[in-house]
């Protein structure tokens, strides 16, 4: 099937000017809803990074996060139709990725976690470990480093902390789509989003505080 | 405003969400307190460096295994 892609990957003068080519996930989207399945694939293929990451991120858990990508794409093929461009492809897309990892998580760790359970007082919240890291703490690390730092500081997070962070800071997605994605309240993202930011902070400290052996 | 209150108020002032009243009183605070300038300036750079990494990179194995689904699931044949 060629349809947009043909279009898309046509020697220029028949190519589409760059600008929309850069801006075209919306023409993707409306041919892969009429059927156009190579659409569908561009789109995967711009986007299964970086949804890997957001599964492996949240599942923690190399066969999960496969699974969860896999299906959330499929179920994002077959439920084209219901997407109606309220928001971002991609956010739709986020927001189904995050449902598979959270599905595959607590199938895994029953009643470890809740996402909607209140979090009592604010008693625990100022940082007790405070030491200067200096102006440019990540430059005391190798990039590789800095990798496996930084999934070593998310892997450990708690869960019903570490999905809010990673919907809201890594995927970018408001405080209301974060909401909606888990079905708890936007008072509740906020309440999680400050926590996870200061343990996140807390766990970061211990590799990059002044002294700290590299 | 108070440390304990900066810090209840750190994640809504990143995210540009404070009445402007409030902002200005966090920020007065800030003018003057070492240990909640660290703890904002950390937390930011926190965010900054997590939120830096890259995209992963599937293996061979996991992407021609994700493409060959999506292909049954349209019905094509493998190209």
């Amino acid at each position: 099937m060629g349809g947009l892609l043909d279009i898309l990957n046509a020697p220029s003068p028949h190519r589409l000017p760059s600008t929309i080519a850069r801006d075209d996930e919306h023409l993707l989207v409306a041919a892969a809803r009429v059927g156009d399945a190579a659409a569908f694939e561009e789109l995967v293929n711009r986007y299964e990074g970086k949804i890997f990451r957001l599964t492996r991120n949240i599942t923690g858990n190399h066969e999960d996060a496969e699974d969860a990508m896999q299906d959330a794409f499929l179920k994002a093929y077959a439920h084209l139709k219901d997407f109606h461009g309220d928001s971002r492809f991609y956010t739709w897309l986020v927001r189904i990725a995050a449902n598979e990892s959270l599905m595959r998580l607590r199938k895994r760790r029953p009643n470890q976690f809740s996402l909607d359970e209140p979090i009592e007082g604010d008693t625990d919240l100022f940082p007790r470990e405070l030491e200067d890291w200096g102006p440019t703490p990540e430059q005391k690390y190798a990039q590789t480093e800095i990798q496996g730092i930084v999934g070593d500081v998310i892997d450990r997070l708690e869960p019903e902390f570490r999905i809010v962070f990673l919907l809201r800071d890594f995927e970018e997605l408001s405080t209301q789509e974060t909401a909606e994605a888990l079905g708890i309240s936007v008072s509740a993202v906020k309440s999680r989003l400050l926590r996870a930011r200061l343990k996140l902070r807390e766990k970061l400290n211990r590799h990059f505080r002044q002294g700290a052996p590299n | 405003m108070n440390c304990k209150g900066v810090i209840r108020e750190l994640s809504n002032y990143i995210d540009g969400d404070l009445d402007p009243v409030v902002k200005q009183e966090l920020e007065r605070h800030l003018e003057h307190c070492e240990d909640c300038t660290m703890i904002m300036n950390q937390t930011k750079k926190t965010i900054e460096i997590l939120c830096g990494s890259q995209p992963v990179s599937l293996s061979t194995d996991v992407r021609s295994r994700l493409h060959a689904a999506l292909r049954q699931k349209a019905g094509q044949k493998p190209t």
